[in-house]
């Protein structure tokens, strides 16, 4: 991989690039260059705008407006000009082998004899990053552990494919990977800088943000409100940049009188009666997915009790919550139903009631409950499911970040239904991607790669210590 | 033991080996240059069309009408083929870009492939009735002879199942066309990203099985020596069992087109084995139920203790 | 929502379009008898569309091919059970319910517990059946007993018999479908499986509940088929296998799932008899009328993705 001597042009240059979802501003107005040799730290908590900056980018999304150029290749789009992404999501097919994933994203490979240079240039790429990383390029990706599909990813993004990677992407490719893998792939960044080459790096591990980055870049709510040389930071430092700027204080805090402990799951996880507990640190983190097993394992494919036990508010909609053909009524009442029926029939009156009770006490805005679901705002339809758990006598109540894309007045309805039935005795179990939500809970879980890093009660849950079990700080 | 789950393509061998010791056992006669020919005469026909629904289930649809497909380019086959090359040919021609433009035409408009698929075994059955409303027609001379062709020491049968396999096994295995193809089973988004026009890429899966079709269809007669609008209904149904028997999966593009041949030489084997065992014939389909579902219950077992493993 | 957006409407304008054009052929005679053919043939492909519909409601993926080899097995079974004998038809209807029940728990069993997908699963069991039709079917030339095969032909208040079993079950489906927890279960099981599991359905009863319906549906239009025409016959189920999938297509249920239509399956049912009647007074062969047959299937299919896409 010999490069052309360092040119003062950018590789690529934004600017004032914003991108716009409805009302959603998630990359606001951003002018960045990278020049050869770069090697830009990024980091943000949720929400920053981290995947938008990354995807306007490498050309996935346009910019709504601003401009993106990659001035040293004259190139118009990023794949020409040599901008590589390795996603946090894996983008493999599993069902081929590693020298055929190769193949798919190089198209220069010709012919019926394909495979020996797909084979050695995989292995090249493998071996130049990953030193010893005893990876068979035959072997089909599904048998891989995903380690070993991290780091194929990342080989098959460094990996020449006919032209040159320029800039590589690194959204998190040290998640899945142990501290001597991930050594390897930092002092290999450092390599391929040195050689012009550039990369972003995104990581939740601030030490490899320190230990690589020759730049560090800060997001909060889609714009950068930091840009130093990475000198220029000290860990605390970023963490403060990263946070938001002054909460009110946390006054609704009042300690409240607890029960008796109705749940402990293997992994940690411990809740009160009238406890409202709070799984926190950064998205991806395991926190769904403990939930999804909680609930999963608490309830039944095959029998549906009269009265649950548990019930689940899903934050993911269009996946885990909203039934899309069916009217705001059908919505709110399906969890209800066996407590309602008579003779297996629904009764629809009493339907109709509690539903209506629950419109009213929830607010959600609609003139007529046998409107279709996907009339309502987004905020609305997940009041609607608020509603469908809540209507149920459940004394537990898991909910899986359920204030995404909800607007501020939503939010405090919310927020106050919630107190109130905690109050009467019910058990919250609140995944939240939002410090602030995570800040009025009891309880608060850390997650950091699947496990509980921290449990913070009382005065301990502050936004600073939330992110600083989310971040790993020592260490490499 | 990893093997199984490291060599998919062994749990088809295996099922096929035993059947085969089963079979040579009840009836060691079998066991010669004519016993086999007899056993897997129309397993070529079987193997193409299996080969065929491979390929659309390489991306992840399914063909419902393949069967009827096979049936049309019999008739074809058996009338204009035969009567005038030339038309004869470009009808098969036609029908082999009809098959890739259902392709473009179910990924470009979202459409689900069962359906589509549905709808048009009925064009191609009423196509078919409407060529050769009663039985008939006669096979051309070459592909008589073609298909009743005795190799030195290694039957027909058994040489044309090899050159199948080992062809498809070149075109959707180790070419690079093929392998991408398979990648849009597995994750077309990733296809996509990398720059690749996944319209055509369907559009060519779909032309592909219809070219095996009209194969199955055209080797079809020159074993039967004549066609009719039904003759081969029935290969959707056994070409989807095929597929599966043979390892391949309805999602992610798990294909495997020797599992795939081996499957089509199994059900074809499952079918006389019975008879064999001078069971009364009323079983021999139900074997051949009995068949698919003991392999799949075997594979089930195997790769659920090595996931234990 | 206004009438024409009815998904259902389209396969009755299409069904009384076909009526109509076959019935201007006469000058108007025959209609009658036009109109009770339709109901009585309509009424077998309307009764397994009802099981398929609930299958395919469902949502992708889930598909019974059982259904021919159901019919034939129920017919058989029943008829050997009665062996002409007056009085035992509804000893025969128990038969015929038992085998539905056998083969839906069979085909589900091999769903859940080897978890085949669906359309492998009820294929291979379907051979299964098929055979053991084969076997106790050989040889026997058993006729219904006289007042079923009466019943089965015969009319009330001109409207046959066998369009009333299958408007009476299409009545028990669609209050099932529109008032009962299991309806709401299974549409919302269709809709979005994993949502409806989190909301606390139980999909795995309501899948078990739904693959045994479809069969019991299929065993008894196997029952009814088989003292309609006299006897049981081996291939008497084979035209119901891509006749049950198109009438639910036709009939405007989402292939997508999580919604069924009731009185769409007959509109359809009463327009799959009624094409093949016009095309037939209009001279067209039995060519034409499969190829044009499937090509309506798939003008509908385009028809009703267009207008997802509209949306």
């Amino acid at each position: 991989m010999s490069t052309a001597a360092p040119s003062a042009a950018p590789i690529v240059a934004l600017t004032e690039a914003a991108k716009h979802f409805g009302p959603v501003r998630a990359l606001d107005g951003v002018s960045l260059s990278i020049s050869p040799g770069d090697c830009l730290g990024l980091v943000g908590h949720n929400g920053a705008g981290k995947s938008t900056l990354v995807n306007v980018v490498n050309g996935g999304l346009a910019p709504t407006s601003g401009s993106v150029a990659f001035p040293a290749s004259g190139a118009a789009s990023a794949l020409a000009a040599g901008v590589r992404s390795v996603f946090q999501e894996l983008s493999l097919c599993p069902n081929l082998t590693v020298a055929e994933n190769l193949r798919i994203s190089h198209s220069a490979l010709k012919g019926m004899n394909w495979r020996a240079p797909a084979r050695a240039e995989i292995r090249a790429a493998l071996d130049q990053v990953f030193p010893g990383h005893g990876i068979d390029a035959d072997a089909p990706v599904d048998t891989l552990s995903i380690a070993q599909r991290q780091m194929v990813e990342i080989a098959i993004g460094f990996a020449p494919r006919g032209t040159e990677a320029r800039l590589v992407i690194l959204d998190e490719p040290t998640s899945s990977l142990d501290a001597g893998i991930a050594e390897q792939l930092l002092s290999h960044i450092k390599q391929f800088c040195a050689r012009g080459g550039a990369v972003i790096f995104i990581s939740h591990m601030l030490g490899e943000i320190f230990e690589v980055a020759t730049r560090i870049l800060v997001m909060k709510d889609g714009k950068v409100v930091a840009e130093k040389p990475a000198g220029g930071f000290t860990r605390q430092g970023l963490v403060d940049a990263m946070g938001h700027v002054a909460t009110e204080a946390a006054a609704a805090q009042a300690a409240r009188a607890q029960g008796e402990e109705v749940l402990h799951t293997p992994e940690g996880l411990r809740a009160r009666k009238g406890e409202i507990v709070g799984l926190s640190g950064l998205a991806g983190h395991g926190q769904a997915e403990a939930l999804a097993r909680l609930y999963l394992g608490a309830t039944s494919s095959w029998r549906s009790p009269r009265e649950a036990g548990m019930v689940f508010v899903a934050g993911d909609r269009g996946r885990d919550g909203v039934l899309p053909l069916w009217s705001i009524l059908r919505n709110a009442s399906i969890s209800i139903l066996p407590q309602i029926a008579r003779r297996g029939m629904v009764d629809r009156t009493r339907e109709a009631e509690i539903t209506a009770e629950w419109k009213a006490r929830i607010g959600i805005r609609t003139d007529d409950v046998t409107n279709p679901i996907l009339s309502l705002s987004g905020g609305n339809q997940q009041k609607v499911l608020f509603a469908r758990a809540l209507a149920s006598a459940a004394p537990v109540v898991v909910m899986d970040d359920p204030m995404r894309g909800v607007d501020v007045g939503t939010k405090q309805d919310v927020y106050a239904m919630i107190r109130a039935e905690a109050a009467r005795g019910r058990t919250f179990l609140w995944y939240s991607t939002e410090t602030e939500e995570v800040c009025q809970c009891d309880r608060v879980f850390v997650f950091r790669n699947g496990e509980i890093s921290a449990e913070l009660t009382g005065d301990e849950i502050t936004e600073e210590r939330i992110l600083e079990a989310s971040f790993e700080m020592e260490g490499a | 033991m990893k093997l199984f789950a490291k060599y998919r393509i062994l749990l088809p061998v295996v099922s096929l080996a035993v059947l085969l010791a089963a079979t040579f056992y009840m009836q060691p006669r079998a066991m010669s240059y004519f016993g086999i020919n007899l056993l897997f005469n129309l397993a070529v026909p079987i193997a193409l069309a299996t080969v065929a629904q491979m390929m659309i289930i390489m991306v992840n649809d399914i063909d419902l009408s393949l069967g009827a497909f096979v049936s049309l380019v019999a008739c074809v086959t058996a009338t204009f083929l035969n009567d005038s090359p030339m038309l004869g040919v470009l009808i098969l021609l036609a029908l082999v870009l009809c098959y890739a433009a259902l392709g473009a035409v179910i990924h470009a408009l979202d459409l689900p492939a069962i359906v589509v698929t549905l709808g048009m075994s009925f064009v191609w059955g009423g196509l078919a009735l409407f060529i050769l409303p009663s039985p008939g027609g006669a096979s051309p001379g070459w592909l008589r002879t073609l298909m009743t062709v005795k190799p030195p020491y290694i039957p027909m049968a058994v040489c044309a199942s090899v050159i199948i396999a080992v062809v498809t096994h070149l075109l959707v295995i180790r070419s690079g066309i093929g392998t991408v193809l398979r990648g849009v089973g597995g994750n077309a988004r990733s296809v996509q990203r990398a720059g690749w026009p996944v319209v055509r890429l369907k559009a060519l899966a779909y032309g592909l099985a219809g070219l095996f079709g009209v194969f199955a269809g055209m080797a079809l007669v020159g074993l039967t020596t004549s066609a009719d609008a039904n003759i081969a209904l029935r290969y959707t149904l056994l070409s989807i069992a095929g597929v599966i028997l043979g390892g391949g999966e309805f999602t992610g593009g798990k294909v495997s087109p020797v599992g795939a041949v081996i499957g089509a030489l199994t059900l074809t084997l499952a079918a006389s084995f019975l008879s064999f065992l001078r069971l009364s014939p009323d079983w021999q389909i139900g074997a051949q139920g009995a068949i698919l579902i003991l392999v799949l219950t075997a594979r089930l077992l195997f790769t659920r203790r090595d996931a234990q493993a | 929502m206004k009438l024409i957006q009815k998904p259902w409407l389209w396969s009755w304008v299409a069904a009384a379009a076909a009526f109509a054009l076959t019935v201007a052929l006469t000058e108007g005679r025959g209609a009658g008898e036009l109109a009770y053919a339709a109901l009585s043939f309509g009424a077998f492909a309307a009764i397994v569309g009802l099981g398929q519909m609930l299958v395919i409601t469902l949502g992708p993926g889930n598909v019974d091919l059982s259904i021919p080899a159901t019919m034939t097995l129920s017919g058989t079974l029943a008829l050997k059970a009665m062996g002409s004998d007056p009085g035992t038809a509804w000893m025969g209807l128990g038969v015929a319910i038992l085998v539905g029940l056998g083969t839906g728990l069979a085909n589900f069993a091999l769903i859940y517990l080897l978890r085949l997908p669906p359309i492998i699963a009820t294929l291979a069991a379907s051979l299964l059946y098929q055979s053991l039709a084969i076997w106790s079917n050989r040889g026997l030339r058993i006729k219904p007993p006289a007042g079923l095969a009466d019943f089965a032909t015969g009319r009330t208040m001109g409207i046959p018999n066998v369009a009333l079993v299958g408007l009476g079950l299409s009545l028990l489906i669609w209050v099932l479908l529109e008032r009962s927890v299991w309806g709401r279960w299974l549409l919302a099981s269709g809709q979005n499986l994993r949502a409806a599991r989190l909301a606390g359905v139980p999909v795995e009863a309501v899948r078990a509940a739904t693959y045994v319906a479809v069969t019991v549906f299929a065993a008894i239009a196997g029952y009814l088929l088989a003292s309609f025409s006299g006897g049981a016959a081996l291939n008497m189920g084979a035209e119901y296998l891509l006749m049950s999938i198109a009438v639910v297509v036709i009939g405007g249920t989402s292939i997508a799932g999580g919604m069924s239509n009731v009185p769409g399956v007959w509109g359809a049912s009463l327009f799959m008899f009624l094409v093949v009647s016009m095309l037939n007074s209009y001279g067209a062969g039995a060519g034409v009328r499969m190829v044009l047959t499937g090509l309506i299937i798939i003008g509908i299919v385009i028809a009703a993705s267009t207008r997802r896409v509209a949306r």
